[in-house]
């Protein structure tokens, strides 16, 4: 009988060794898989600098534009090939930044340079030397990207343990975390002594001054603005808390529960300007068109002092209309200007306004001097001849260089498809071609 | 393949008499609403076979009143002598009415099938045409009986707006990063998840995909613990699209951490915007 439970007991303890092993085998070829996709991202972001790094040479010592226009696309496409690997890495909790934008930089500027025609407007003083400044930065990146490499392979230092050290929050004494930090350091020297003025680089990081006007309010205040402003009961609390210094416009956030809906808005602290808000309830069916939903979002809008403002785009998800909103003045539409409307179609309460962009932008219009030496019929010489013309009129965008101009807005068609053009009033510049798809099919449905 | 075809075509013609037969031919099914682009819904079906009848539209009769459906309106308002603005109001409607024929019931057949079709109406009978296309889509035609609506029941448009620039798939992709992240938050504080992702789109210093954001190593926990991979909810959805609209309750930013677990010091030492629920929210 002994004999029996021995035997069983041997099989069931090989058996688990077995199983364990084989456990143990296939999570280390998963780990394996995982660093593997690391190393091949890093390698290849070492190799893409020193590339970068030679390309921006070569450019610098070149003289015929011909030549310099292809170099400059080339460098463009390895900066963004070089941004994807940096994504694939996990440096989101490591302060790998100024590579980063280094890596932004040289791509806007070689893609700039690159599209405007080299031959007819060759660098500036300006741009050779902000081209040079890049240059050293790349040199800086370069060297110290590939000791941090040769310490990787001479030691067999793994990612997957800076993986884990960020993780965990014990960046100690990893050696890749160090050599990155490095960099960091040496790189934002570079950046601190940045040239301002002549050629601003990060067109999206626009730090706008935004001007608003009134007293500032405190907390109370803002209490019985809210108060009034959505027509609650006295009875009901509101919690108010301020925005940190992160803010870029200093607000209060106000929230409150009235047991049907819950309510979140963002007021301004100077002058009480309703930023944005949301009211959460439950919508019930469609009763009403997305036409009236329209009118209702119309309405508000002149209620809270946009009176100049014209609808752009109308949605209906479901039981919900969202509607934008731009500033019209004389005939011009402002899109940066821009307010979204939510209404529920039930009953045609409005449940959401964001006026974020029109408080940001409205600001410097007045600043901004906007010519206009084409006719409308002029404009449309201008537009693709099979595009087929349906509405025009005169609308304000910012431009892929983000600044504003006043353009012609042609909406066209061609092969059933919808475009919209935009054509620069002043000299006829096509500056943007958009298609315009509204709906999608539904995937899976038949 | 004659014999095969005439068939078929009478087979067809059998179903839809019987199809035709059980509905209403209604002259004027349309509500009293004005219909505007954007909208969706019966009303848009109608409108939009009602202009393919008498040709001035020939897209697809899908329910979304897109910018098409705009045009063919403009055009058949402005042949007819009425103000062109693109909506549909009461006196477009009655000239719509007058102008050309609607047969819901065949209409809502094709499209509750899944068929392709153009050019309704004209000199040819309806099902003369849907024998083309049958012919045409065979492949498609088959084995779609499930998913019908069942008697009464308005039809679903088979297409559906989404904000622009973006897919319904982008929607599921975000939509599922959220509900991971904040699936316990307030409705609020998931539309400040979908915005920071967004934000993170258009950052330099991040990936310029929806995708290469969220799939970006260590960026989410919920992604790499796999949590991702749950099915979402409604609620979570529609955060994405308020989000995809414009809303940015989190100020602009481009992180955000829960306090009582997060393990990095250098996040803490991020400009702080907010919080809401149990995020706060930085640059």
């Amino acid at each position: 009988m002994r004999w029996v439970l021995y035997i069983v007991l041997l099989v069931g303890f090989i058996g688990s060794i077995i199983y364990g092993y084989q456990e143990h085998q296939e999570k280390n070829a998963i780990l394996i898989q995982a660093e593997n996709n690391y190393q091949r991202s890093f390698h290849d972001l070492t190799y893409r600098i020193d590339l970068l790094n030679e390309k921006i040479g070569t450019v610098l010592a070149m003289n015929t534009p011909e030549n310099l226009s292809p170099q400059l696309t080339e460098i463009w496409k390895i900066s963004a090939e070089a941004q994807a690997d940096v994504g694939q890495l996990p440096l989101t909790l490591l302060p790998f930044n100024k590579t980063e934008e280094f890596l932004t930089n040289i791509g806007e500027f070689s893609y700039r340079v690159a599209v405007r025609g080299l031959e007819e407007e060759p660098l500036n003083q300006d741009e050779k030397e902000l081209l040079n400044q890049l240059y050293q930065n790349s040199t800086e990146i370069k060297r110290e990207l590939r000791s941090v490499q040769h310490e990787v392979l001479d030691e067999g230092l793994r990612w997957m343990d800076v993986e884990v050290a960020l993780a965990t929050n014990e960046p100690g004494d990893n050696t890749i975390i160090d050599g990155l930090q490095t960099i960091e350091k040496n790189s934002e020297q570079f950046n601190t002594s940045e040239n301002e003025g002549a050629f601003t680089l990060n067109s999206d990081a626009g730090e706008k001054e935004i001007k608003l006007t009134g007293k500032n309010y405190n907390e109370q205040e803002i209490e019985d603005f809210v108060h009034k402003r959505f027509e609650l009961d006295g009875d009901i609390e509101l919690q108010v808390t301020e925005t940190g210094e992160g803010s870029d416009i200093p607000m209060y956030n106000v929230s409150f529960d009235t047991g049907e809906l819950h309510g979140y808005a963002e007021v301004t602290k100077q002058g009480a300007n309703m930023v944005s808000y949301m009211l959460t309830r439950d919508v019930g069916e469609k009763k009403i068109s997305l036409n009236d939903g329209m009118k209702q979002a119309k309405e508000l809008l002149n209620d809270i002092g946009y009176e100049q403002v014209e609808m752009v785009e109308s949605s209906q998800y479901e039981s919900v209309g969202v509607f934008r909103f731009v500033k019209v003045e004389d005939d011009v539409y402002y899109y940066p200007d821009s307010l979204q409307v939510k209404v529920a179609l039930d009953n045609g309460d409005i449940i959401g306004l964001t006026a974020r962009d029109y408080i940001i932008n409205s600001s410097s219009d007045e600043e901004t001097d906007f010519q206009d030496n084409l006719s409308e019929e002029e404009a449309k010489t201008y537009v693709n001849p099979n595009i087929e013309v349906k509405q025009t009129r005169k609308a304000v965008i910012e431009n892929d260089l983000g600044e504003k101009v006043l353009c012609y807005e042609i909406f066209g068609t061609m092969n059933d498809q919808t475009y919209r053009v935009y054509i620069n009033a002043n000299d006829g510049f096509e500056e943007k071609v958009e298609k315009l798809q509204q709906s999608e099919q539904i995937y899976g449905m038949s | 393949m004659s014999k095969l075809k005439l068939l078929r075509l009478l087979v067809l013609a059998v179903i839809l008499l019987f199809g035709i037969s059980t509905t209403d031919v209604s002259t004027n099914a349309f509500t009293e609403q004005v219909i505007q682009q954007g909208a969706t819904g019966d009303d848009v079906i109608e409108l939009q076979s009602r202009l393919q009848y008498i040709g001035f539209y020939n897209g697809k009769i899908d329910g979304v009143f897109g910018w098409g459906t705009y045009w063919a309106v403009r055009n058949f308002q402005n042949e007819f002598g009425l103000e062109v603005d693109g909506l549909v109001g009461q006196k477009t409607k009655d000239m719509l009415t007058r102008a050309s024929e609607y047969d819901e019931g065949w209409v809502k057949e094709q499209i509750r099938q899944g068929r392709e079709f153009t050019h309704y109406g004209g000199q040819k009978r309806p099902w003369s045409e849907a024998q083309q296309s049958q012919g045409q889509n065979q492949g498609q035609g088959q084995g779609q009986g499930q998913g019908q609506a069942q008697e009464g029941t308005p039809e679903e448009p088979t297409a559906t707006n989404v904000p622009k620039g973006y897919s319904q798939n982008d929607i599921q992709l975000l939509s599922q990063a959220v509900y991971s992240e904040a699936r316990g938050e307030p409705y609020v504080g998931q539309v400040a998840i979908a915005a920071v992702i967004l934000n993170r789109v258009d950052d330099s210093t991040f990936p310029d995909s929806i995708s290469g954001v969220i799939f970006e190593p260590l960026a989410f926990t919920a992604v790499a613990d796999g949590q991702f991979y749950m099915e979402p909810n409604s609620q979570a959805k529609e955060a994405v699209i308020d989000a995809l609209n414009g809303w940015d309750p989190s100020g602009g930013a481009t992180y955000y951490f829960n306090p009582d677990t997060a393990t990095s010091d250098w996040i803490w030492s991020r400009p702080q915007i907010k919080r809401i629920g149990k995020h706060v929210f930085c640059k």
